[in-house]
């Protein structure tokens, strides 16, 4: 029985390109933009995910920091009653940079800060939280403006971006230039039907 | 009122924002598609073009919007 031109596809992708393991792969592509591919042997692609990526979440926390409140005040971890950051959800798909506002959040609630002013989440307005003089999140806003925004999104955008790196980790790219021509000379060899089951 | 508003943000550097984020997703995205470097230029290439031709579109779009209110 002919295979379907995916299934094709996705033989030819397995073929040319050493995935390893896929899910360690995928793992260390979600820890470290572009470390995954590193480990496949896919070294282009892993500085241009590293770079692409971390580049922008860098900007992003860069935009997202200030003089007074301290760096990266735009990547923290809250799910707590009028303050959920649902941006932090896509934020923590870059892995280990990411880390940092997790440690803050779980401190947070032992009134800790192990990392100090870096990704801590900020105080609720009128809460009795324990997180003392730091600032609220409508201060954050007032003080930084679009700047807040903006570095939201691009530490949001670099989150979603790995995601898709992480899937080319796992099962390699959509499309391979080259393969399809060899396929197309390969079944040239077998019967017309065969080769225009496969087109 | 609202047409004006949307002209000032070409003359801000706000827009310059953008040009970053679309650089890293066409080159990110086209990267998932292709293995050869030089696939993946031409592709990214492509895709930045599309990205800011849509962007361009829906610029239009809410600026003719904007003008019929």
């Amino acid at each position: 029985m002919a295979n379907t031109p995916e299934e094709n596809v996705g033989e030819n992708v397995e073929e040319s390109i050493s995935l390893k393991d896929p899910y360690w792969a995928a793992f260390l592509a979600w820890l470290i933009p572009g470390l995954g591919h590193l480990y496949q042997g896919r070294t282009a692609k892993a500085v241009l995910y590293f770079v692409c990526i971390m580049s922008t979440f860098s900007y992003g926390l860069y935009l997202g920091s200030d003089s007074e409140y301290g760096w990266g005040r735009v990547v923290y971890a809250s799910w707590r009653p009028g303050d959920k950051r649902l941006y932090f959800l896509s934020q923590i798909g870059v892995g280990l940079p990411a880390m940092p506002a997790l440690v803050q959040a779980i401190g947070a609630r032992n009134g800790k800060a192990p990392f100090g002013e870096f990704m801590a989440p900020p105080r609720i307005q009128r809460s009795e939280d324990d997180l003392g003089g730091r600032p609220s999140v409508h201060q954050l806003h007032r003080r930084m403006a679009r700047y807040f925004e903006l570095g939201t999104i691009y530490t949001t955008v670099a989150g979603l971006l790995n995601i898709l790196a992480i899937f080319d980790a796992l099962a390699g790219p959509i499309v391979v230039p080259g393969k399809e021509e060899e396929e197309e000379s390969d079944k040239g060899e077998g019967t017309k039907d065969e080769s225009g089951a496969n087109q | 009122m609202m047409n004006s508003q949307l002209l000032s943000a070409l003359e801000t550097v706000d827009l310059w924002y953008a040009l970053p984020l679309i650089v890293a997703v066409s080159l990110v995205y086209s990267a998932t598609r292709h293995e050869e470097t030089g696939a993946i230029m031409i592709q990214s290439l492509r895709t930045g073009i599309w990205i800011i031709c849509f962007m361009t579109v829906i610029f239009l779009i809410l600026m003719v919007i904007a003008w019929l209110l």
